[in-house]
């Protein structure tokens, strides 16, 4: 059997009933998957906990952190509740946008850029989540160096990799 | 101004935080956990019920009485189940996420005493999925912990949500944590009796189950003597909005609000005018600044403003905001994050969003406007759990505060501020879940 199937049989040691494990191993089958959920991944997480992929599905489809498409190799999640938005942050998701050529919602290669709600960080708005790390009071004005400071992370991968 | 409080949920962080194990326990950590763990449960359930502590995730349930819902083993012999509720998402919130990252151990310490109260070995704490630094600093901390076997026979499980508002509802995340989408129960039953697994169980919040560490403490006496009648204790405010300072503020209940957003907070931004202060989180009813100017932050004071002090999530709003911008923007909130189950709240929620993008983009009828207070009517308690309510209640509480603003967008045909408000073009959530089409921009 494959390593995310005994990496889930763990997982699923960790409960008194194996269906709580459900979450967790489609957590880390999306983590094992390019940050999101392809078909394959619902079939390998029913196959570990005895459930249909279908009932995978209803379970991911209900969760906002669940992917159901492909997402790019950055995730820039903007927080548009009410402190972030009254502090700017339609602005930087406008700064984002015109940055990165897409808009909210939208999945190239390199990024995927949405916007979400409440983060819990409205004390420091506004609150920006890049691959799951907040950033805290990003200003439209940072949005630059943000996006150039992502793109040479996406070199040093490529270099890594050409080199390997 | 300074407050001459002492810290009691961050106490000894000096402004810093206690992650790892050495400086929890040079600050005296983990001696009242072997204390209690001397006690008999209904002696720790006694000092708890004296210090008269109270739920912190925003129903303000007694502490004490809670656990001592929960049946003893004898009564129902099924495994008893300790289940803290780290899922915040009630925009205006973040207190919890400041507790997990600077004094993980006095809240694990608080779990296990919570565990030994209701005579529970099986702890899960439900962390919110976006929280992914706090998780790895309870990670570590309960690494530490076990490496030092300061669980003893407690099992404590890290259970990681994935992005739903409706899983702090306790009865949501009991669904979600046995692997099911995260829609609310009927109670009764009430977790106490058929919780996780339909066995007994206590729910409790991150900053309630902290403050239980800090209550075997100093004795339950002792913190009842802090705040104000009715509302013991001191709480972890979060101040966000439109001011200086946003931030996680430990104060005792009864600080006036309006000392906490002009002196702590420093104040509004750029030198602007206060409009209005929503005090406990999205779901709870607006203040005008005159009423904002009265208020201390406790039950007593905020329920006789026809408010509540909730999760304590205090937001401070200028004048630059259009009223009906927000109403529409919290309402979208609650639209996207209603679980389908009961209808008035899965309807309800859209044709009150729907009503108000109406009214802002200046197509509102005097209808409307009728039509708004009719569809909340048909929201308020008629759902299993509150959400739908939530949205009702804030939206009528802006309605009914501001009406001339919301008179306006009818009278003159579009929003008064004239695209110079706050709000303005804000953009809802993105789902990714569907072929959505991309949001237009005006």
């Amino acid at each position: 059997m494959s390593a995310l199937y005994d990496e889930i049989q763990e997982i699923r040691a960790q409960y008194p009933e194996s269906l709580s494990a459900v979450m967790p191993a489609l957590q880390l089958a999306q983590e094992r998957s390019g940050g999101w959920l392809p078909e394959q991944a619902f079939r390998d997480v029913a196959d570990a906990l005895d459930l249909t992929p279908a009932y995978c599905l209803s379970i991911a489809s209900f969760y906002d952190m669940f992917r159901l498409e492909p997402v790019g190799q950055h995730l820039i999640e903007v927080c548009t509740n009410i402190s972030c938005g009254l502090n700017g942050a339609q602005q930087v998701v406008e700064a984002f946008e015109s940055e990165l050529g897409l808009r909210a919602g939208e999945t190239t290669d390199d990024f995927t850029l949405r916007t979400v709600e409440c983060l819990g960080g409205c004390g420091w708005a506004t609150v920006v989540a890049i691959n799951n790390r907040h950033r805290l009071r990003v200003q439209a004005d940072d949005v630059a160096g943000i996006v150039a400071e992502l793109r040479s992370l996406e070199l040093e991968v490529t270099d890594d990799h050409l080199d390997a | 101004m300074t407050t001459s409080t002492p810290e009691i949920v961050f106490a000894g962080t000096n402004g810093g935080a206690l992650t790892e194990i050495a400086a929890y326990e040079a600050a005296g950590g983990f001696e009242v956990l072997a204390k209690t763990r001397t006690l008999t449960p209904d002696d720790v359930i006694a000092e708890l019920n004296a210090s008269n502590l109270r739920g912190r995730g925003g129903a303000f349930f007694p502490t004490g009485r809670k656990w001592s819902f929960v049946p003893k083993p004898d009564k129902i012999a099924k495994p008893h189940y300790l289940v803290v509720n780290a899922d915040e998402s009630e925009p205006g919130t973040f207190k919890d996420r400041e507790i997990m990252l600077r004094v993980p151990f006095r809240f694990l310490e608080g779990c296990l005493i919570a565990a030994h109260a209701i005579e529970s070995t099986h702890v899960f704490i439900y962390i919110r999925g976006e929280y992914e630094a706090e998780f790895e600093v309870l990670v570590s901390a309960l690494d530490q912990m076990r490496a030092k076997r300061l669980l003893g026979e407690v099992t404590i499980v890290l259970h990681r949500g994935a992005g739903a508002y409706i899983c702090g509802e306790e009865t949501a995340l009991l669904e979600s944590l046995e692997g099911r989408r995260g829609q609310p129960r009927t109670k009764p039953p009430f977790p106490a009796i058929a919780g996780l697994y339909a066995s007994p169980t206590a729910v409790n919040n991150v900053e309630s189950i902290t403050s239980a560490t800090s209550v075997m403490e100093i004795g339950g006496a002792e913190y009842a003597k802090l705040g104000v009648e009715n509302s013991a204790g001191t709480r972890v405010f979060s101040l966000s909005g439109n001011v200086v300072n946003g931030g996680n503020y430990e104060l005792p209940h009864g600080f006036p609000l309006r000392d906490l957003i002009h002196d702590l907070g420093g104040g509004i931004a750029e030198g602007r005018a206060l409009k209005a202060v929503i005090p406990g989180g999205s779901s709870t009813v607006i203040l005008t600044a005159a009423e904002a100017d009265r208020v201390t932050l406790d039950f007593d004071s905020l329920v006789g403003a026809g408010t509540a002090i909730g999760s304590a999530a205090v937001i401070a709003i200028d004048d630059r905001c259009c009223m009906v911008q927000l109403a529409a923007r919290v309402s979208q909130f609650y639209q996207h994050e209603s679980c389908g189950k009961c209808t008035p709240c899965r309807v309800g929620t859209k044709w009150l969003t729907n009503i108000l993008q109406k009214i802002e983009d200046g197509r509102g009828t005097q209808a409307d406007m009728d039509l708004l207070v009719s569809v909340a009517e048909r929201i308020n308690g008629k759902c299993l759990c509150p959400l739908g309510d939530s949205d009702a209640i804030a939206v009528m509480s802006y309605f009914d505060k501001f009406r001339d603003e919301f008179q306006a967008h009818i009278d003159e045909g579009g929003c008064p501020f004239h695209g110079s408000s706050s709000l303005d073009q804000l953009l809802a959530p993105v789902a990714m879940h569907i072929h959505n089409e991309a949001p237009v921009h005006a």
